[in-house]
Formats: structure tokens, sequence, C-alpha cells
């Protein structure tokens, strides 16, 4: 059995990313990782850098995000430096096409709206199909313009897992891994995880980053965690030369060459499986905005499910009845890892957040 | 390298293979056919251009992909040969502006 100054629970990007963060900065931790066997929205996640449309109507997430994504070019090129894994990382903006006139005013006016309102800008502006065509030549005549943010980016989500737990371990953090933990008990003076078979592991601190699993764990330690699973579909093609310089917000082409296309959102419980119905409409979908994709092969498609929020926020919290731990539950882990291994991983050694951030974040938002 | 264990059966018909006219048993697994006739590498990889040649015979690798009538990245192992049909290497990654697939009845696939 080990001891930590902090035990995270939860191996995927979120917790390796705070993990990361407290490691670096000196401090003793454990990280308790279910395996593989998890629903890890890690494994399964598109890989977007994502700041456009994010907090239309919370300027603090909107900000959240907006600063995340500017600090991703040197973290991914510190986290590069570190492990040696490159991440195939690239911010070159992306577009988000609307298929309709109707549909790009109404987006465009929301997102230009929700810009003024915000801290740190982003960029975002409407543009119209030439402009898109001037980048993406292929794009389809049925598009009718986009709204293009330059601090979007993309990432190979299983590199940059690969390469966090990497250099979470160079910093001196511990894995340890098939460690599903069902029951956390505080006494008062520490925590103590136990699985099926018993203790795992004893903790100072601990802080619950299970995903879809802290709903069960919250509780216990006096937290709140109200997600649900939203799954998502993606497939991907065969490899294509480049052609896409940059993203669109369903599409993407790895640095490898293949085109991997993601864009349901389904309430599905906790059914990771692939349906035909949506596939076909993705693919509808991805050969309306990009025709020339008719041709290529699809090979291989695979069902992830998100950690979704009641307004699709994240949840940060400090537990007041058990001093010593936390709660990170989050939809948004690739987006916001700047920020979990930066200011999140500073506030769980410190004071906790800013005011501003831990009354937006608070679950007691969702009491009224 | 390869050779039949028993005669082949079918007759021998005119297919082009990198612009050259070669004879190839009709009808014959087309991956098959290339190793007997010497071909390779089949392909070369996207990334890397490392050269590549068939390995699992049954369609899981992706290791045998060439051209074939204009389309590209098809696995040989997974098609037969048929008269006139033209077989290309498949060089690193396709285009998206590649040819459009035949009808289904004209590919000869089993």
């Amino acid at each position: 059995m080990s001891h930590a100054a902090f035990a995270i629970v939860g191996g995927g990007l979120v917790g390796a990313g705070i993990g990361y963060g407290l490691a670096k900065a000196g401090h003793d931790v454990l990280l308790l990782d279910e395996g593989d066997v998890a629903f890890r929205a890690a494994r399964g996640n598109f890989g977007n850098v994502w700041v456009q449309g994010k907090g239309l109507n919370s300027p603090t997430y909107a900000d959240l995000s907006r600063g995340a994504a500017l600090g991703w070019r040197d973290f991914a090129a510190e986290l590069e430096d570190l492990s040696g894994v490159p991440l195939h990382f690239s911010q070159n903006g992306a577009f988000y096409v609307c298929l309709s006139a109707a549909e790009l005013d109404r987006r465009a006016d929301a997102l230009l709206a929700a810009e003024a309102a915000s801290r740190i800008p982003s960029g975002v502006e409407r543009v119209d199909r030439s402009a898109i065509a001037a980048v993406i030549p292929e794009i389809g005549e049925t598009v009718a313009g986009a709204t293009f943010c330059p601090l979007d980016g993309m990432v190979d989500p299983l590199r940059l897992l690969r390469a966090l737990l990497s250099g979470y371990q160079r910093f001196g953090g511990r894995v340890q891994a098939g460690a599903r933990i069902a029951r956390i008990d505080g006494d008062g003076r520490g925590f103590v995880l136990q699985g099926a078979a018993g203790t795992v592991a004893t903790a100072d601190r601990v802080v619950l980053a299970a995903g879809l699993g802290n709903a069960a764990l919250a509780p216990q330690l006096g937290l709140t965690a109200p997600v649900r699973p939203v799954r998502g579909q993606v497939f991907v093609t065969e490899k294509l030369r480049p052609f896409m310089s940059c993203g669109i917000h369903f599409i993407r082409q790895t640095a490898d060459g293949g085109v991997i296309c993601g864009e349901s959102s389904e309430e599905a419980g906790f059914d990771e499986a692939t349906t035909r119905p949506v596939l076909r409409d993705s693919a509808a979908k991805i050969t309306a905005v990009l025709p020339l994709l008719r041709h290529v092969r699809v090979v291989r498609a695979w069902g992830a499910l998100r950690v979704m929020s009641p307004d699709g926020l994240p949840v940060y919290q400090r537990s007041a009845t058990h001093p010593g731990a936390y709660l990170a539950s989050v939809h948004s882990g690739v987006t916001l890892l700047p920020f979990h291994a930066g200011p999140f991983a500073a506030a769980l050694a410190g004071d906790w957040l800013a005011p501003d951030l831990a009354a937006a974040f608070s679950p007691e938002r969702f009491h009224v | 390298m390869f050779r039949s264990l028993t005669e082949p059966t079918g007759r021998l018909v005119t297919v082009s293979l990198d612009g050259r006219s070669v004879e190839l048993p009709e009808g014959d697994n087309l991956a098959v056919a290339l190793l007997r006739a010497g071909h390779g590498p089949f392909r070369t990889t996207p990334v890397k251009a490392a050269p590549r040649m068939p390995y699992c015979m049954m369609g899981v690798c992706f290791e045998c992909l060439a051209e074939i009538d204009g389309v590209p990245n098809r696995q040989t192992c997974q098609e037969r040969v048929v008269p006139g049909q033209s077989i290309r290497r498949q060089d690193g990654a396709r285009s998206t502006g590649s040819a459009v697939p035949p009808a289904p009845a004209a590919r000869g696939t089993p």
C-alpha cells in the first residue's frame, strides 16, 4: 500500500494534467488509474483544442478556455521536450462551417456578441465561402460560410496522454495502474482509498479526476459531480496527402494523413458502441463539406463518452466537509490542459481558485 | 520465389502492371498472382516512404495496397485478376483528387 501527499483518482488527461502540474512543483503525487477498461474519454476524443463558441453564456468559461488555448503552444513545446513524444500539435485556427445562411447568421451573431463580453479576445470572425476556399480549396459548394477562430487547434490525444504520463513520471510522479477506486474515507487526518480488494492507498489530500466515475465518488467526500455520459462517434479514413492546413470543427487531418470526423452528440447512457445511422449521417455531412472525401475509405470507427455537466461547463470544487478533498469534472480535457497543469494544480497546493473562478465553476450553481 | 502447388486452372489474361503488360491467371487472388509474377514492392508508406509487401493476406494489415484501375489504396489480397485491369504501385498517401471507383460489377471483387 502506498502513501502520498496527493492522491489523484483518474489517470486520463485531467488527472494526469493535474498530476503533471503538482509533480512539476515538487509535490509527492500518486496517480490511481483504473486502466484501459475505463471509459476513457482521453483515448476516444477527437483531439481539438477548441475555443470558439465556448462560454456563450459564461464569460468566465470563455476566458478560461481562451487563456488555456493561449498557453497551449508553450505547454506543448515543454511537454515534447520533456517526454520526447511528438504531439502533432498545431494551432492554425479552425473553421466552424455552416451549411445555410440562416445558420451562419445565428452563429456569427451569437459569437460576436459573446466576444464583446469576454476579457480575453479570441479573434473570432465571420467568413464567407470564398475565404474558406482560399485556405481549403476542396470546400464544398453547399457551404454557406463559417466562423473562424485563430486560437483553435489540434493535437494527437493518444500521444498527448502518453507524453503527459511520461513527463509526470520524470518529475517524480508515481502511477498505480489497475487501481479502480470504489470507496474513499476521510478521518480528518487523511484519506483511505479502497478498491474491491481492500485498501489501495492512503493520502493527505485527494483529487477526484475520474471522469464519469466522479459521480459515485464525490458524495463520499461531500462533493458533487452531476455528470452524465454524452456519446460521440468518430471515424478515421485511410491516409491522404496533406490537404487541410487547418481544421473544420468536426473534421481534422492528422499529421499522418488520416482524416478524423466526429460530430455526433447522443444520450446513450454508458453504451460506447457505434451505430450505422449516426455514422451514415456523419459521412453525409463530411461529404457535403468536403465532397472530394466521397470516395475515401473509412478504416476505423469508435464511440466514446463525454463527461458532461448539466450546463456543459467544468465543475471544480473544494470539499467543505472533508478538507483536503477536491474535484475536477471536465468535458474539455484537451483544451483546458494548460490550465489544469498550471493554475489549477497551483490552486490545489495553495489557497484554492481565485474567487471568480471558484464561484463560476462550483456545483452550487446547480442548486436552485 | 512463390510457386503453385497445383497446376493453374485460370486462363492467362493480360493486365497492365506499372504500365507493362503482364500475363496473370484470370480469377486468381491478385496479391498472390502479383507475388508469383515477382512484383514488389507493392507500395511505399505514407509517412516514411518505406517499401512494403503483402503480409497478412486476409484483408487486415493493409500492406498489399495498390492502385487498381485508378483507384488508390485497394487491398490486392481482397481482389481477383480481371482481364485488362491496370495495377500501379501505391506510392505513399493517396490524394483526394484520385479517380472515382468503378461500379461494383466492373471491379471483379470476390
